[in-house]
């Protein structure tokens, strides 16, 4: 491929430390649907989750080639890893570093960018999920604070994450204008986790509920300006759109090492079943595909590194790795023949994990709505 | 071409759907979370007469003819997967398998009591070497005097924790290779019969997979099934009618994915309107129900040439496949029509999603079915 050397370094050091300390757990976090507490810790460490902020706010400051290359590798052990790293990322920290002012940069960014804390980002509620302008949750000026009232769904590290950036509305005249967004702790009054989910997979990634109950938010944690919240969450989707397609790429990445592994070693007929014709296309179309789809993701990020238009090409990236990762998984678990369906088996965990990715941050009907938006205009 | 289920056909079914309906599909989601089937359920089932389906009345069987069989599979698939390719293997691979090759006493020492249910009925084929090249088996049964002796080790099987007699897949005589396999009715309990633990799976949880050993454990010579070393054929023979039970399955689970989906796009707002508003949507429906009903059309035509008697290796493989992969195109279309909740456990599709995955491994993948079907066409 064409990284550059630097991000090849970068690449193999993240392979090491996740093939060392991510895949081992990766199983029975699965199974025990377990937060990863301890090694979510030494990502901060490592410096992972500010990767999308300058040093100025205790991040990396790495370009976006960089962090896709992180989601990559640790989804290629451990989705669940993977979308944790890409919902702290591009969720919470990214849409405080691009729409916060100085004050609230310097307050709430460097605690999530070292990982003392984690971030969560909520905009999903029952009500309001493809059409996300149809928020119902509420924010209403009050003095010198906003009071605000509703329900979050879906929310990835609902539970685990002290500092949130949640959508409300504060003009209900105004559609989509009239959203807000706002920076919330867990520690204020009112916050509450709801039910954690019980999920077909990423089950070692943290799911859930958050409900707002007069809630006293105040007014400098608006972020932005009011009615803004519409778009401040439209420009965060269009990046956290490259991470999740990075996700199901580091998904079906290791599924296709794992199944060529596999086929080289399982006999039948007398012979391994890579000297099957049908299995041998199978390969070649796995790996085609995974190409294919880490060049549209690369070039993505590249993109945005640019600093040039990227909402079509970050919308076709998920899209396209999403549904790429799902049909290599499945592949996957097909050369497995019936251990493919075994919980022992990874490839099990990465067919349910990869699911997510065409549903998450957008499914993919919504991603072929955007690509059509911008084709049609 | 007639299009019309019998009055018996349609009978069978609609009883079928209620049963299924009214008594398995609230309790499918906690089968599959407990990943167990309680024991009361397989009581009632054999009280209904679902544990003999097609055996005759003098054995306690309901008499029922093949295609009536597949039409009660589809039905049980559509409120639980996991309890459908259960009593699939107990009738269409040990009753049946029984009736239609066993000697008159093995008839009257078993079919009876497994029609009953006072026995359950497993099938073991699979290996771990010998999957879809099940021809090279391992596992062996030296005569010795009055009794066989056996040895090897069995993965994958279907019943292997519950069931109480196994259809068991061996060489007898092992240079021959796959001209020298036997098949046994083997009944737990005997010495040197081992039940591994139960396999953690994807889907179908609540059906009881394990692996099973045998350490010179001794099979009485009156157990074999069928003629020695013509075992081979006879699994073949008994891999068609499951072919298409594993297609009626794939239909069952498709449907219910189906007719959820469908459901839920007519209540969910979305831009304010139902979602069934959107075009998007409603070709999905469209392709789904058609693909639907051309995977029903396959195994309903594989039904009916296999109830005639006439040979329909082509055809069940045919039907097996599509079914297959429409099943999981459908589960995979229901999930995306959810959206998020599709994902939650909460959701019957979340585990058609899982339950379907497994209908193109079993029974042959479908790169064995597809191999059926290409020497069918070139021979």
């Amino acid at each position: 491929m064409w990284l550059s050397e630097k991000h090849e370094k970068f690449k193999m050091k993240i392979r090491e430390f996740a093939e060392a300390e991510v895949e081992p757990v990766s199983a029975q976090i699965d199974e025990d649907a377990e937060f990863p507490y301890e090694n979510v810790k030494k990502l901060g460490e490592m410096g992972i989750l500010g990767m999308v902020v300058p040093e100025k706010y205790g991040g990396t400051g790495d370009d976006m080639i960089t962090y896709a290359i992180a989601v990559e590798e640790f989804s290629r052990v451990c989705g669940s890893t993977g979308i944790t790293v890409a919902a702290h990322n591009s969720l919470a920290v990214y849409p405080l570093y691009l729409f916060g002012n100085e004050e609230q940069k310097k307050k709430f960014i460097p605690p999530l960018a070292r990982g003392e804390k984690l971030g969560a980002f909520g905009l999903t509620e029952p009500g309001a999920g493809s059409d996300a302008g149809a928020t119902k949750a509420s924010a209403v000026l009050k003095g010198g604070h906003y009071v605000i009232n509703g329900s979050k769904c879906f929310i990835t590290n609902a539970r685990v994450a002290e500092t949130m950036v949640i959508t409300a509305r504060t003009d209900p005249a105004k559609g989509s204008k009239g959203i807000s967004n706002f920076i919330l702790e867990k520690s204020m009054p009112g916050v509450k986790v709801g039910k954690k989910e019980n999920k077909m997979g990423l089950r070692g990634s943290d799911t859930g509920e958050l409900h707002f109950e007069d809630v006293k938010v105040p007014k400098e944690n608006l972020l932005g300006k009011e009615g803004e919240g519409f778009k401040q969450f439209l420009i965060t989707l269009d990046g956290g759109r490259i991470s999740i397609g990075a996700m199901a790429l580091g998904i079906a990445q290791g599924a296709y090492e794992k199944s060529l592994k596999y086929a080289k070693e399982r006999k039948q007929f007398n012979q391994p079943i890579t000297k099957f014709q049908a299995i041998q296309w199978k390969l070649s179309d796995m790996a085609t595909q995974i190409e294919a789809a880490r060049h549209l993701i690369y070039a993505a990020a590249w993109l945005k590194d640019q600093g040039k238009s990227y909402i079509k090409e970050s919308a076709m990236a998920k899209l396209y790795a999403s549904e790429v990762g799902r049909w290599v998984t499945y592949q996957a678990i097909q050369i497995f023949g019936g251990y493919g369906y075994l919980r022992e088996y990874p490839v099990e965990r990465y067919f349910r994990d990869v699911k997510l990715c065409e549903i998450g941050e957008g499914t993919s009907e919504i991603q072929r709505l955007v690509i059509a938006r911008e084709i049609l205009k | 071409m007639e299009f019309e289920l019998n009055e018996d056909q349609r009978m069978f079914k609609e009883a079928a759907r209620d049963f299924a309906s009214e008594r398995l599909a609230p309790l499918a989601q906690e089968f599959d979370e407990k990943e167990e089937i309680p024991k009361e359920i397989y009581k009632e089932l054999s009280e209904l007469g679902y544990l003999g389906m097609m055996l005759p009345e003098e054995y306690g069987g309901s008499e029922m003819d093949f295609l009536s069989y597949i039409l009660v599979m589809e039905e049980f698939a559509q409120a639980c997967a996991a309890l459908e390719i259960s009593i699939s293997v107990h009738n269409s691979l040990v009753c049946d398998a029984i009736h239609r090759f066993g000697t008159d006493e093995q008839k009257k020492k078993y079919l009876p009591r497994l029609a009953k249910g006072e026995l359950f009925g497993a099938y073991s084929l699979t290996e771990p070497t010998a999957g879809t090249d099940a021809g090279s088996l391992k596992t062996t049964a030296l005569l010795k005097g009055d009794h066989y002796l056996v040895n090897g080790t069995k993965t994958f099987v279907t019943n292997g924790g519950i069931a109480d007699v196994v259809i068991l897949f061996v060489l007898t005589n092992p240079e021959a290779k796959s001209k020298g396999i036997s098949c046994l009715i083997v009944e737990k309990g005997l010495e040197g019969f081992n039940v591994g633990a139960k396999e953690k799976k994807m889907g179908i949880r609540g059906s009881d997979t394990r692996e099973l050993s045998f350490e010179d454990c001794k099979v009485r010579k009156e157990n074999l099934l069928g003629e020695e070393n013509k075992g081979f054929k006879l699994a073949l023979i008994l891999l068609d009618p499951s072919r298409i039970a594993v297609g009626a399955q794939s239909v069952g689970i498709a449907q219910a994915a189906f007719e959820e989906a469908l459901k839920y796009s007519k209540e969910r707002v979305q831009f304010g309107q139902p979602i069934c508003n959107f075009q998007g949507i409603q070709f999905k429906l469209a392709d789904m129900a058609t693909q639907i009903d051309a995977a029903r059309l396959l195994v309903y035509r594989a039904a009916s040439l296999h109830e005639r008697k006439i040979r329909c290796s082509r055809e069940a493989a045919m039907a097996k496949l599509y079914a297959s992969e429409v099943a999981n195109w459908v589960v995979n279309e229901a999930v995306q029509i959810h959206g998020g909740y599709g994902y939650m456990k909460e959701y019957a599709v979340e585990r058609y999603f899982r339950d379907a995955r497994v209908t193109e491994i079993y029974e042959g993948t479908s790169e064995a079915q597809r191999m059926v079907i290409s020497r069918d066409l070139l021979k």
